[in-house]
């Protein structure tokens, strides 16, 4: 049962990939949901056991990599962690597969897309199934490789290629820092399964690692080593430029990578390391800033862009930062709270947004929306769920996951805590913000559209109101369901999954902290939305004249240009880096340098030395009869000084040099 | 006696030679003249060894060399003249065919 959880959605793949063109579409279709549903069935029953009957499970299949004192195997280990992301994981995945039959069922490659979406589930419950690091990086390669696959689905779009190929080499930033981490794990503890690691992790707070000459404490080195690759994979500030690029995938795919399954890859493994991350107070500070400053970023980034699917990107990125924040406080088993809620509103989000781009023609720019409330009234309903739980209002959702995290950080004691803390209350000000004009853009503001597609937009096909009434379920109460069960005090369903030291623990303080600290950030959120509702319904010329005057355009410019990362990286990092590959790598070093010293220098100099030599053979005879000469003269000089070798030697060095100039 | 004027004029006579050969750049015929001032410088410096040593051999060896020089003079007059007859001249500065 265990293993047809991870190897159901390979299966579906493979059939999918290799007969969808016997099977058709809907055949593939229906293969792979069936698969997966079948997958999540197994998950449901795997968190019964496991989660609930608090019965841990490891699967040993087969020795992998075996040399001297390294060992890895393929083996399995279901936690209550592990379960947790399989349910998160198979659930979405499957609403996502139903989805796509009728949002993509005009693709005359659907089988091909079934196939990659199966993939990527494939590999990511390898990765959050795995037992040691080693197989944990396969599904970390293999969801990075998938998402290339399906953001790069209409292969034909030069924008679609681009967005993958930055996609991928962003997250190989990641991946890199990532490998680099297991390296070190491996160099102090000898072991790259998670058991001896992180049974050993307390016995090694005094090692010390040299890295880049320069000696740091091996695990705070680990822990952000370990953080560089959750950076890249969870979209943190500085490698987050992928994400929003990732938009140029399907609507499905956008579902799928930025809801539930890749992003979430990262915080997965900063939960998942809590139990090394415990003894790296250094790291765990990082961690924490970079999260709160993430959340800051996208959401203010959120607040104008005017691509539907980027605001929800944007969004995205900003609660993975509260996230990231969280597990930077330690309180891993909140973060992964937040994740599974996340995944559920995001995905609602996403799939809603997916029927609003479908209804009015493929249009993304929430400009040309607008006057939609009463065309799709249904998407409306299920998109006004999504975004309240995406604000945290009170009883939904997201409510019981970003609330505490906010809680949380004001309760801890230290500095970046509230830091992180002040930045994301102004950042759950901003996502209250963006998620109620979002809202007021596409259904509640005058039509804008052409009326063409207005005329013709319609609620999408059945799979697609169905997913997404399923979806709007747990928006609305898994959070309150799951609240006492995942983060309640003193739960004791994490088991060994997750661990927090006790000096690090703070979900008590924050339990019972002043009530207006805790209802600060709910404000925060109500006031954002409140004045968002106000602005786009009555003041929308307002909003115009600010947009326009020069501080509000040069503000705007600022965030509608995402912070002006892109621009920066590519004008410093990656044109310098090229201009440096073809400039000095290539033209001075491999066509410069190595070629001159290397073939052309020598077989330059020979054809020099060849025609000076030539030049000997002039035909004349008085020109041999000296050379004659010359050399009698030379040999008489020789015979009368005698045969002394270091004499001749100078002589034929004499010569040489001669008969060069 | 005092051999070493002797050996000076034969010297001397000897780099005349080959300087002829040499520094000539027209008349081949000069250059033949020239070795065979060369061939007689050495003659010459065999005879006086004989008598210096007081040994025959040199003189023998003298005697050779004449007849060596007589032959090499004749085939060499023979092979200008069959290269005047095909070329029409026999200035050396015009016989470069043989360039590189």
């Amino acid at each position: 049962m265990y293993l047809n959880i991870v190897f159901l959605p390979l299966l579906g793949s493979l059939v999918a990939g290799f007969f969808g063109r016997f099977l058709g579409g809907r055949g593939a279709g229906l293969v792979t949901i069936s698969c997966i549903s079948l997958s999540f069935f197994l998950s449901g029953l795997a968190f019964y056991e496991v989660g609930l009957g608090g019965s841990s499970t490891y699967l040993y299949l087969m020795p992998w990599l075996e040399s001297d004192s390294f060992h890895v195997d393929w083996a399995f280990c279901f936690d209550s962690l592990t379960v947790v992301m399989l349910i998160v994981v198979t659930f979405i995945s499957t609403l996502v597969h139903l989805y796509s039959i009728e949002y993509m069922g005009g693709d005359p490659h659907l089988p091909r897309f079934m196939s990659y979406l199966s993939l990527f589930t494939f590999f990511m419950l390898i990765l959050v199934t795995a037992d040691n690091f080693v197989q944990m990086f396969v599904g970390w390669e293999g969801v990075g490789l998938c998402s290339y696959l399906l953001i790069n689905f209409w292969f034909t779009r030069i924008q679609a290629n681009k967005a993958a190929i930055k996609a991928m080499l962003v997250n190989r930033v990641g991946d890199f820092g990532l490998a680099l981490g297991i390296f070190g794990i491996f160099i102090c503890f000898g072991a790259v399964d998670y058991a001896t690691v992180f049974a050993l992790a307390p016995q090694l707070s005094s090692f010390s690692l040299t890295f880049f000459n320069i000696e740091f404490g091996a695990l705070n080195l680990i822990g952000i080593l370990l953080f560089v690759g959750a950076v890249g994979k969870s979209a943190q500030l500085g490698l987050h430029t992928w994400l929003p690029d990732a938009m140029e995938g399907p609507t499905p795919v956008s579902a799928l990578i930025h809801a539930a399954t890749m992003v979430t890859a990262g915080v997965f493994l900063l939960a998942r390391c809590s139990p090394l991350l415990e003894y790296c107070p250094k790291a765990l500070i990082v961690i924490s800033i970079v999260g709160g400053m993430t959340a800051f970023f996208a959401a203010t980034t959120a607040l104008v862009q005017n691509d539907l699917k980027r605001v929800i990107a944007y969004s995205t990125c900003s609660q993975l930062g509260y996230m990231v924040f969280a597990c930077g406080l330690s309180n891993y088993s909140v973060a992964v709270f937040h994740l599974g809620n996340h995944a559920f509103f995001k995905a609602l989000l996403f799939l809603g947004a997916g029927s609003v781009i479908h209804a009015v023609g493929d249009e993304q720019d929430m400009r040309k929306m607008g006057g939609l409330r009463r065309l799709l009234p249904f998407t409306y309903a299920m998109m006004v769920i999504g975004s309240l739980a995406l604000m945290g209002m009170p009883f939904l959702t997201g409510f019981y996951s970003k609330d505490v995290i906010l809680e949380i950080g004001y309760a801890t004691y230290s500095n970046a805590s509230h830091f992180a803390y002040w930045l994301g209350s102004f950042a759950a000000f901003c996502t209250a913000f963006y998620s109620i004009r979002l809202l007021a853009l596409c259904f509640l503001a005058e039509p804008n559209g052409s009326r063409a597609l207005l005329l013709s937009a319609s609620e999408g096909g059945w799979p697609m109101g169905l997913v997404l009434g399923i979806l709007a379920i747990p928006s609305m109460f898994i959070g309150y369901l799951g609240r006492d069960l995942f983060i309640g005090l003193g739960t004791d369903f994490w088991g060994n999954a997750l661990f927090c030291m006790p000096s690090n623990l703070s979900l008590v303080d924050a339990e019972f902290m002043s009530t207006d600290i805790k209802i600060f950030p709910l404000l925060c959120s109500i006031i954002g939305g409140g004045a968002s509702f106000i602005l786009y319904k009555r003041y929308n010329y307002n909003l115009f004249l600010m947009k326009t005057s020069f501080l509000g355009r040069r503000f705007y410019t600022f965030l509608n240009r995402k912070w002006f990362f892109d621009k920066i990286y590519n004008e410093v990092v990656t044109q310098k880096l090229l201009d440096f590959g073809y400039h000095f790598t290539y033209k001075s070093i491999d066509r410069g340098l190595i070629e001159s010293l290397g073939p052309f220098g020598i077989s330059n100099v020979l054809m020099d030395q060849v025609n000076k030599s030539r030049a000997w053979h002039s035909g004349y005879l008085y020109h041999y009869l000296v050379i004659l000469g010359w050399s009698n003269f030379l040999f008489g000089i020789c015979f009368v000084f005698g045969f002394k070798f270091s004499r001749i030697l100078a002589l034929l060095a004499f010569i040489v040099l001669w008969s060069i100039l | 006696m005092d051999f070493i004027h002797f050996f000076f004029i034969a010297a001397l006579l000897f780099i005349i030679g080959v300087g002829g050969v040499i520094l000539n750049r027209t008349n081949i015929v000069v250059v033949l003249m020239s070795l065979e001032l060369a061939l007689l410088s050495v003659s010459l410096n065999f005879i006086v060894f004989s008598v210096c040593l007081g040994d025959l051999m040199g003189q023998i060896f003298a005697i050779f060399i004449l007849i060596i020089a007589a032959c090499e003079s004749s085939i060499g007059l023979a092979i200008i003249l069959v290269y005047f007859r095909v070329r029409g001249s026999i200035r050396i500065d015009q016989a470069s065919l043989l360039k590189s």
